[in-house]
């Protein structure tokens, strides 16, 4: 159990909280654009974004230290794309949540209404 | 998708009197009963509140409720870590959320509403090991859950 936990530590090592990093609405921007016209130079994703480069540039990265998003470097420019995997994931969690209350809540029902 | 990532909400009509269900959400031996976990002492606010997990597979777990709010036949409220469910890992001075009972009357029964609410605050690190290392059981204690409380 104690393997298991420091591979899994090892492995988002260094990462933000995921759901904080996408607690911003500059972030979220990019991801929704990312998730919907694929991967972007950051030339283009600055695009009509109302902050400049350095800022979009800075937000990426936040991303990329959740895992949310990576790059590819084209030329000199980097590409970024959306890691849907890690979206994923932190969804799944809650749903896994969920799905422990609405156990729980049918068990009270049962306990309650006998 | 991407918009709901810092709260759970449930809503239930349970067909008994808000006071049956108050007592059944608000005194450790009750709660326990349905939530599966042995619970010593007592609910007040502020008070901290362990128990034993009595759920078959996890009775190897301890959880914790810090209990915040306590307003009689109405709503009652606890903090606690979610998916902590690692024997070994001290959660102490990881964020918790807040899970939220609200009670309302209805036509012949009680509202329940169910709010679990700051995902966001909680380590990437923990989701993801909290959702291997349950991957699969709980879907299928769901089932086994549903199969039990839809018989006749």
């Amino acid at each position: 159990m104690s393997r298991s936990r420091s591979a899994s530590v090892a492995k988002v090592a260094g990462a933000a909280p995921i759901f904080a990093a996408l607690g911003d609405p500059t972030r979220l921007r990019l991801v929704a654009r990312l998730s919907v016209d694929g991967p972007l130079s950051i030339t283009r994703l600055s695009e009509g974004a109302g902050v400049t480069r350095q800022a979009i540039t800075k937000h990426l990265e936040a991303l990329a230290d959740a895992g949310l998003v990576q790059h590819n470097w084209r030329g000199r420019e980097r590409i970024w794309e959306l890691e849907p995997r890690r979206l994923e994931m932190a969804r799944r969690w809650l749903d896994r949540i969920s799905d422990q209350w609405d156990a729980a809540i049918g068990r009270l029902k049962a306990f309650v209404e006998e | 998708m991407i918009t709901s990532t810092d709260r759970i909400e449930k809503e239930v009509y349970l067909r008994a009197p808000r006071s049956r269900v108050w007592r059944a959400i608000a005194t450790p031996a009750e709660f326990g009963a349905w939530f599966r976990v042995k619970l010593g002492g007592a609910f007040a606010e502020g008070a901290t509140v362990r128990g034993r997990i009595t759920y078959p597979g996890y009775e190897h777990l301890t959880m914790e409720m810090v209990v915040e709010r306590i307003e009689p036949e109405r709503l009652f409220a606890y903090r606690w870590h979610p998916g902590a469910t690692d024997p070994d890992v001290d959660y102490s001075s990881e964020p918790m959320t807040l899970v939220e009972f609200h009670l309302d009357d209805a036509d012949g029964g009680t509202i329940l509403r169910i709010v679990e609410s700051g995902f966001d605050r909680i380590p990437a690190a923990r989701r993801d090991e909290a959702f291997r290392m349950n991957d699969g059981g709980w879907t299928e204690q769901t089932q086994n859950i549903e199969r039990h409380v839809t018989q006749p």
